[in-house]
């Protein structure tokens, strides 16, 4: 999967740190059918996590409603330099885990 | 022997498969909110859901849902769901210490309809809001 992460590389102190992620993924719904009318099965990353100094900032249950490509933004309160760990799943099993480091001030 | 193939049970499968892409009911939605309210009474307020009154793609609609905390208490989660959708759930976030409680994606609308987002404190009490949108072309369809 293609992604594109938009972390900031230095933070203030107490600000907010803004995530934004943009994940290449087809988020197949699983109403749609092919040509044949077959039903074309669900295929969409249903769970999504991201940590910031290994605390959790956000953890996701999605479903079918998410756009193809899914975008996600959010945000942490800056406390110290550290990493931001991004990891999630599709239906098929597909693990995948983005980093990015931020550096507080 | 099967029964015979009559223009009338033709016509009876024809309208069952036609009926087309399912949708909830208020009822499930209402299942799916009280899941995660655990039957807590919602209130207006302490949510925002920013989203277009009037979309033209269904297929990708900005939302975003953010969340202002009464005095003494964190956001423990965040939950979207559209009504008229085949399946209500939006998404569920849980939002950790280290989080704050907003969360902004692009949705499927698959219809006009009423898009609620809650918000779950960790005082126990649920918050909503909701906006009722336009959509000009559906998503799910195509």
């Amino acid at each position: 999967m293609r992604v594109l992460l938009n972390v900031p590389k230095q933070v203030k102190r107490g600000e907010a740190i803004e995530v934004k992620v943009l994940i290449s993924h087809p988020m197949e719904n699983g109403q749609r059918r092919d040509e044949s009318g077959q039903v074309v099965p669900r295929q969409i990353i249903n769970a999504f996590r991201a940590t910031y100094n290994g605390i959790e900032v956000l953890r996701l249950a999605l479903h079918p409603a998410i756009a193809a490509n899914p975008f996600l933004s959010f945000a942490a309160r800056a406390e110290a330099s550290g990493p931001i760990e991004l990891f999630w799943e599709d239906d098929a099993g597909v693990k995948q885990t983005e980093t990015a480091v931020v550096e507080v001030v | 022997m099967s029964p015979p193939v009559t223009r009338r049970t033709m016509l009876a499968f024809a309208t069952a498969v036609v009926a087309g892409p399912a949708m909830a009911t208020p009822v499930e939605v209402a299942a799916e909110i009280a899941k995660v309210t655990r039957g807590t009474v919602l209130k207006p307020g302490q949510v925002k859901l920013d989203l277009a009154q009037m979309v033209e793609n269904g297929n990708a609609v900005g939302v975003t849902v953010s969340a202002e905390p009464p005095a003494g208490t964190r956001v423990a989660s965040l939950h979207l769901f559209a009504e008229q959708n085949p399946n209500p759930e939006v998404f569920h976030a849980t939002i950790g210490p280290a989080g704050l409680p907003r969360l902004a994606t692009r949705i499927r609308l698959a219809t006009s309809q009423q898009v609620i987002a809650v918000a779950v404190m960790e005082d126990g009490t649920c918050w909503s809001d909701a906006v009722t949108v336009m959509v000009t072309l559906a998503a799910c369809l195509e």
